[in-house]
């Protein structure tokens, strides 16, 4: 049995809709973010299936998952330390905590 | 022969990136579900390997890995407190996030399958690319070369060090 | 002559400088300023007439028209524009002189009548706009200047008139004097738009190409309609309501404004549009006749009964300028040989009426002055105490009941020989109004002069001549009343422009004068002994006549019920109700409908990231279910 381009899509779907469920469910911010960690993850496996099995000859979707990796880890540092900015202000980083913000 | 170790590794993989998926968040604890984060990023790295983007799966491993998740794991320890445990959210809630998920999940997996796609052709052996051949792609400036985006990254990378330590500074 | 256009920018500038830094002059200073400047103007008049009566005439004997100042205002299409500019013909220049001589008698007339008055500053500063503006009326070279002057004339007589603001009658009559001469410009302007539009032009001499093309029909409009304006202006029935009240003003002011200029501003645009209303519409000259003729006799009847005495000389000043208008509407050709005898004769009297008229204001100002009233039960026997006064008033009197040798003679006498020529019923209404002007003048001479003395008041105040700035205008428009009969008129202004030679009809003097002579003697039998037993009989008799007179035939009762009761009443106040209920309560609905939408939607921005991605995930299902469906 060949291992065929949707069998990938499958898994990255269903990857991208579980960062889907958390980043509507959770309510610790760090939880959402890591949410949306897998579904980064999710497009990146896209990008480099789609890159491998229907252009191999060029790399685009390569290098596009390469530089989303890098992107993804400094939106990550950012997104922390403003984490850890509002956990000191506040002393938690629940969402209910800094609904505040939006007054 | 080969095609079929493939498909065993490949439906290994697959199960275990779904069910950590599905487990990552899940799980009520938060630091649980970082380290299901972490299985879900390996496994990623190993499909990115069966794919034969070796380079691709090592800086996966590398940076997702080794780098956001210790980050992870550092902001996790310090503003754990007594929000460790997750609340149990409202159950309509939980619901309504399942079934639009799911309902998005079915729809888009319609899609894919009936979508037909034309794979290109001799796609059979995965063709292994040198570093060294990235690495002149990555900073030559002719077609299909990416110094721009390069050079892209890198200032945005410096931007987000200078940008992370001053939020997170202490005054 | 380019030095004209500095008979309008000296005044201004006066106002000007008087408006601004008048605060922190003297009360002899500013006086000063507006008088030497109202000198300057008068004296360049003077030259200006000069120069121009004694220029040659033109090979068909008329005097040239010149514009030595013109220049392009507004621009509105390559052929329609406005223009601002001084237009120099014979009846502009004789308004010169009419409005310089006046009003420099007032200014320096007003040193005495204003002393200490507050404001005295302000009062100068207001003179001067209004001099500028209405000698910018007269230079007018096009309509439409003429309407924006005519529009500045009617702000400085609302400045004036309201000049007391602390009095409350005084802000009354002016706003009515604003309003009722505001709602007649309205037909001004409208004229004016019927006028440039089927005319082509706002200059005084319309396109005959425009006019061949169907635009001759609309003339007739255009005229009455600006007839209707020039009717505001000169207190036309039934517009003439605002002029009696408008006596709340300084006296001066009445002299000047609301009686020797700005009130014949009616007749003079009459005039000014003359040969078009002759050429293309004579019905409606017509119209200006019984108009004319029938507010004469109205103001006449009304005058005999006031005690007021400014009143008595504001329905006088109606009435002659009835009389004015009387004399342009019986014209009925260019010819002054032909029926065209009433131009001159209305530009006549429009001048010898300003003189005479002005000087019994002025008069009339001592008297106030003095006894501290208008009413003439404070007057009487003043003679003994105010000799010069008297003999002024007596001139001007005499003058306006028509007796020769005084200038009132000869203009009346040839407005009546137009209106016989006219018709011998105009002719004899005119002559009997003529006779009931003798009669209302001399009754309030004898009132003021003679009649019964109130020694109470006069011993408590002792009235006696006033001082020399107030007498010597006095003297001096005597003496031009005395001699003015004797220029010959008719050689500088005619309705064809030619040399017209003035010949008094015998029958037609002889009728004035006798009519004249009687109605003095009336007066005398009547009013001059202490008691008046035939007067009071009389006003017994006709009571009902005597008293709708008096209260000036109700018609500004009318005007109050029309306004009050059936503007105001039927058409304001549910129009009122329909803003308040309708118009504001939909706009209340509107807002109170949003407001009721924002607040039921506004818990959708509740802020939490969570929901936004929910609905923008369902939001990006729905698209894609749309896009595989």
């Amino acid at each position: 049995m060949m291992i065929n381009i949707e069998c990938y899509l499958v898994v990255s779907t269903i990857m991208m809709f579980a960062g889907i469920y958390g980043f509507f469910t959770r309510h610790n911010m760090l939880a959402m973010l890591i949410s949306v960690e897998l579904m980064l993850n999710a497009t990146d496996i896209n990008f480099a299936v789609f890159n491998r099995f229907l252009f191999p000859a060029m790399k685009e979707g390569y290098f596009f998952s390469l530089f989303s990796i890098a992107i993804s880890a400094a939106e990550t540092a950012i997104a922390i330390a403003i984490m850890i900015n509002i956990y000191r202000n506040v002393r938690s980083i629940q969402t209910k905590d800094i609904e505040d913000m939006k007054w | 022969m080969g095609a079929t170790f493939e498909t065993i590794v490949f439906g290994v993989l697959a199960m275990f990136i779904i069910v950590m998926s599905v487990l990552t968040v899940t799980t009520g604890r938060i630091v649980r579900s970082a380290t299901y984060l972490l299985f879900v990023l390996l496994g990623t790295a190993g499909l990115y390997f069966l794919l034969g983007y070796t380079f691709l799966g090592s800086v996966q491993i590398m940076v997702y890995a080794g780098g956001v998740v210790v980050l992870y794991v550092f902001s996790i320890l310090l503003t754990s407190g007594a929000g460790d445990k997750a609340q149990k959210a409202r159950r309509s809630r939980l619901f309504a996030g399942l079934v639009t998920s799911v309902a998005g999940a079915a729809l888009v997996l319609f899609i894919t399958m009936t979508h037909h796609f034309v794979p290109a052709t001799g796609n059979e052996i995965p063709v292994e690319t040198g570093i060294n051949n990235i690495g002149r792609m990555m900073i030559g400036s002719g077609k299909y070369e990416y110094i721009l985006p390069f050079e892209a990254v890198s200032i945005f990378l410096l931007a987000c060090i200078v940008g992370a330590l001053l939020i997170a500074r202490k005054r | 002559m380019e030095y004209t256009i500095f008979i309008l920018i000296l005044p201004f500038l006066s106002f000007l400088f008087l408006g601004l830094a008048g605060k922190w002059m003297s009360h002899r200073a500013a006086g000063l300023v507006g008088t030497l400047t109202l000198g300057a103007v008068a004296a360049m008049s003077y030259l200006t007439a000069f120069l121009y009566f004694t220029a040659p005439r033109l090979a068909d004997g008329t005097f040239a028209t010149l514009i030595p100042v013109n220049f392009e205002w507004l621009p509105f299409t390559s052929t329609l524009s406005i223009d601002m500019g001084v237009l120099l013909d014979p009846i502009s220049v004789m308004m010169l002189i009419v409005i310089s001589t006046v009003s420099l008698m007032v200014h320096i007339y007003s040193f005495g009548y204003m002393k200490g008055e507050r404001g005295f500053q302000r009062y100068y500063s207001f003179l001067s706009l209004f001099s500028m503006s209405m000698l910018g009326l007269v230079l007018a070279t096009n309509i439409f200047q003429m309407y924006v002057y005519w529009e500045l004339v009617g702000v400085s007589s609302y400045l004036l008139i309201g000049f007391f603001y602390t009095r409350p009658a005084a802000i009354a009559a002016s706003k009515k004097a604003f309003i009722v001469t505001r709602f007649a410009d309205l037909g001004f302007l409208i004229g004016i738009l019927v006028y440039s539009y089927y005319g082509g032009t706002f200059s005084f001499h319309p396109d005959s190409s425009m006019l061949m093309a169907g635009g001759a029909a609309m003339m007739p409009l255009a005229l009455g309609l600006m007839f209707i304006g020039g009717a505001g202006k000169s207190a036309m029935f039934p517009l003439h309501i605002w002029l009696p009240d408008a006596m709340e003003g300084p006296t001066p002011v009445s002299a000047l404004i609301h009686a020797a200029t700005m009130v014949v501003a009616g007749v003079y645009l009459v005039a000014r549009m003359f040969p078009l209303f002759i050429v293309y519409a004579p019905g409606v000259l017509h119209i200006v006749a019984y108009v004319g003729a029938f507010t004469a006799f109205f103001a006449a009847s009304i005058a005999c009964v006031q005690s007021d005495i400014k009143r008595v000389l504001a329905f006088s000043t109606i009435s002659q300028i009835g009389f004015m208008m009387v004399a342009l509407g019986v014209c009925t050709s260019l010819d002054p040989n032909l029926g065209g005898l009433g131009y001159m004769a209305s530009m006549f009297h429009l001048f010898t009426h300003a003189m005479f008229k002005s000087l019994l204001f002025l008069c009339a100002g001592c008297i106030i002055e003095q006894v501290h009233s208008n009413e003439m039960s404070a007057m009487g026997g003043l003679r003994k105490y105010m000799p010069v006064t008297h003999i002024a008033f007596l001139i001007a009197c005499l003058a306006i009941s028509g007796i020769p040798p005084f200038s009132g003679f000869f203009s009346k006498d040839e407005i009546l020989t137009a209106s016989f020529n006219f018709s011998p019923i105009m002719g004899w209404v005119m002559a009997i109004i003529a006779g009931m002007t003798a009669f209302y003048m001399f009754r309030i001479y004898f009132g003021i002069f003679w009649g019964t003395e109130n020694k109470e008041l006069h011993e408590k105040l002792h009235p006696h001549e006033n001082p020399l700035t107030m007498t010597i205008p006095l003297v001096i428009l005597a003496g031009i009343t005395c001699v003015a009969g004797f220029i010959p008129f008719g050689q500088f202004i005619s309705s064809n422009g030619q040399a017209y030679h003035i010949d008094i009809e015998l029958s037609t003097a002889l009728t004035s004068i006798i009519i004249g002579v009687v109605s003095i003697a009336l007066a005398i039998f009547m009013y001059m002994r202490p008691t008046q037993p035939v007067a009071d009989s009389l006003a017994r008799k006709f009571k009902e006549l005597y008293t709708a007179a008096y209260h000036r035939f109700y018609v500004d009762e009318v005007y109050q019920f029309i306004t009050h009761r059936i503007i105001f009443g039927c058409i304001s106040t549910p129009i009122a109700w329909i803003d308040r209920h309708i118009i504001d309560g939909l706009l209340n609905f509107s807002a109170w409908s949003a407001y009721a939408t924002s607040d039921s939607i506004r818990s959708l921005q509740s802020g939490r990231v969570q929901q936004y991605a929910f609905v923008f995930l369902l939001g990006a299902l729905a698209l894609i279910l749309l896009l595989i469906l």
